[in-house]
């Protein structure tokens, strides 16, 4: 399990308008991975890009590559549903499957594409990728209730659980502790820790703090003004990008200067 | 003397909020005496019926003989629309709401909701016109080759006027409801858990399955629910397109008749105890409804935990 992601010369389109420009990036296997910088700079955009979800947006597109350990996502003979199958994601918002237990919304992700799976394997998978989320202990006793009738923090641990539980390659998150409390947001924080023991995590995080806390590497994104196209300004290690960047504009962002 | 400034003079302030829940109490009071009052018209004016000699009641065993060969054609003729009408419905929901490019979707979705606003009469006579006699060929090749299914046993009618075609023309007329009420309802599917799904590596499909379908459930038995209505209590198309006859297994062969059908053919020339026997008829539809509807409920309520309101 878990690949690396390079990026080469990426555009990234809604339409006509171009978000985000000339992205060129290597992500290194079984680490962390933070995008952070100004609202509106195309972090999220670009993230989705990583699995293909970009597209699900009418008129949105992409021109380059994004190579899984070599394999470009973009090849016209790839599907996005086998990408996304490998590369998984946590939203901002926590979205636990409304109408099926928890226990079904960690199996979700499993039994797709017609998979079949017995229920001693199921019970299995279903304790591993709830132990992996560190929610196990909270909800053993009532895996057939509701996921949407857990806290917050609970339910985007859940939903961490979903993802793990595919055994992906990659693991996105998209802002996923902003809808959180501080606790919640702990938990979440130490969780990605442990699962880059396993899995390449991209995390985008509009907390510094946080960027600096949970990952070994750190991309500013800038836009220049509205309607310009958000640009990769710096990438390097986060100790790096916090302390000494090399870029003015960097310095500034993460010295409180502007954004 | 004592002035606290937190006190509301009475003659100002919140004025527009008592006339608008007096006026929304108005609203739901005015219908509970509407369902009311019409009840009673129909229980009061149906009660001689009840009480009446058997012989004298039309067929002279009863009203309980009478009345009980056009409920089981009312249920068989709103079975066939809503057997036929429900997928379809959805279907096509689901093509304008996640398939089609969206301009097709607009003007898709446009048409369906004119589909809805033809008057039933147009489809009875289409139904009499058009439809009877295409039906008739098949029907005598089903009586040919399927005869031994007691749905389809002959003779079968020449002029195709039965009461499988009369279903099919009222699935015609519902097919509209239940799609621009579950295309509604499917275009409300939160955004969140459809890219939840497809995130995962959902097909399409699959992210119809997982996060629409079941988000749109409650919403699809209302929008069937609102078709069967139009289903049991259809007169004009049923009147025109069926002709009626004794109670039938057959679907194919002319017989059976629907209540309202029954109530609007008789109607004009009824009076004393017909009359009551006619809006007796009614009320049973009446009562019919109101089951139907209850069940909807209760499949309703019985998924509310999993339904994402909590």
């Amino acid at each position: 399990m878990s690949k690396r992601i390079d990026v080469k010369d990426l555009n990234v389109y809604y339409s006509k308008f171009l978000a985000v420009e000339d992205v060129n990036i290597n992500i290194e296997a079984r680490s962390v991975t933070a995008f952070i910088g100004p609202s509106g700079c195309g972090k999220s955009t670009f993230l989705r890009t990583l699995n293909r979800m970009h597209e699900v947006i009418p008129g949105a597109r992409v021109e380059g590559e994004v190579l899984l350990d070599g394999d470009n996502l973009y090849d016209s003979a790839v599907d996005p549903v086998t990408v996304r199958g490998q590369i998984g994601m946590v939203f901002q918002r926590p979205n636990p499957f409304p109408t099926m237990s928890i226990r079904d919304n960690v199996l979700a992700g499993v039994k797709l594409n017609n998979k079949r799976i017995s229920k001693s394997d199921a019970d299995a998978l279903v304790e591993k990728s709830l132990r992996g989320a560190n929610l196990w202990n909270e909800v053993k006793d009532r895996l057939g209730r509701p996921g949407s009738g857990l806290s917050g923090g609970q339910q985007q641990r859940l939903c961490i659980a979903r993802a793990i539980a595919v055994s992906p390659q990659v693991i996105l998150m998209d802002e996923p502790c902003s809808a959180l409390d501080p606790i919640s947001t702990l938990a979440i924080e130490d969780l990605i820790n442990e699962l880059k023991a396993d899995y390449t995590v991209v995390i985008v995080t509009h907390n510094m703090q946080q960027a600096a806390r949970v990952s070994d590497r750190t991309a500013f994104f800038n836009i220049a003004g509205t309607g310009k196209p958000g640009k990769l300004i710096e990438y390097d290690d986060t100790t790096t990008i916090f302390n000494k960047p090399s870029m003015k504009a960097t310095e500034d962002y993460v010295s409180g200067r502007f954004g | 003397m004592s002035s606290n400034l937190l006190k509301t003079p009475k003659d100002r302030g919140r004025a527009g909020d008592k006339i608008f829940s007096g006026v929304s109490l108005g609203a739901g009071i005015l219908i509970l005496v509407i369902l009311f009052s019409v009840a009673m018209f129909l229980v009061v004016q149906a009660s001689p019926v009840f009480t009446a000699d058997p012989e004298t009641v039309t067929g002279g065993e009863g009203f309980a003989a009478y009345i009980f060969p056009i409920v089981v054609g009312t249920v068989i003729a709103a079975a066939i629309a809503l057997l036929i009408a429900t997928p379809v419905g959805i279907l096509v929901a689901l093509f304008i709401s996640h398939y089609a490019p969206r301009r097709l979707a607009r003007i898709f979705g446009y048409v369906v909701d004119l589909l809805a606003a033809i008057p039933s009469v147009i489809y009875g006579a289409w139904g009499y016109l058009v439809l009877a006699p295409q039906m008739s060929t098949i029907f005598t090749w089903l009586a040919e080759n399927l005869g031994w299914i007691p749905i389809f046993a002959g003779p079968a009618s020449q002029t195709g006027k039965t009461i499988l075609t009369a279903g099919i023309v009222l699935a015609v007329m519902v097919i509209p409801i239940i799609t621009s009420l579950s295309r509604e309802i499917f275009l409300q599917t939160p955004n969140l858990h459809e890219e939840a799904a497809l995130a995962m590596g959902a097909t399409r499909w699959e992210m119809v399955r997982m996060a629409v379908l079941p988000f749109a459930r409650p919403g699809i038995v209302s929008a069937t629910m609102l078709g069967l209505g139009r289903a049991l209590g259809e007169t004009m198309a049923v009147a025109l397109v069926l002709s009626p006859g004794l109670l039938s297994a057959s679907l194919i062969s002319s017989g059976n008749q629907t209540i309202a059908a029954e109530i609007a053919l008789n109607f004009p020339e009824a009076f004393g105890l017909r009359l009551s026997e006619l809006i007796a008829a009614g009320l049973v539809l009446f009562v019919i409804t109101l089951i139907v509807n209850m069940i909807a409920r209760l499949i309703i309520s019985r998924s509310k935990e999993f339904s994402g309101a909590n």
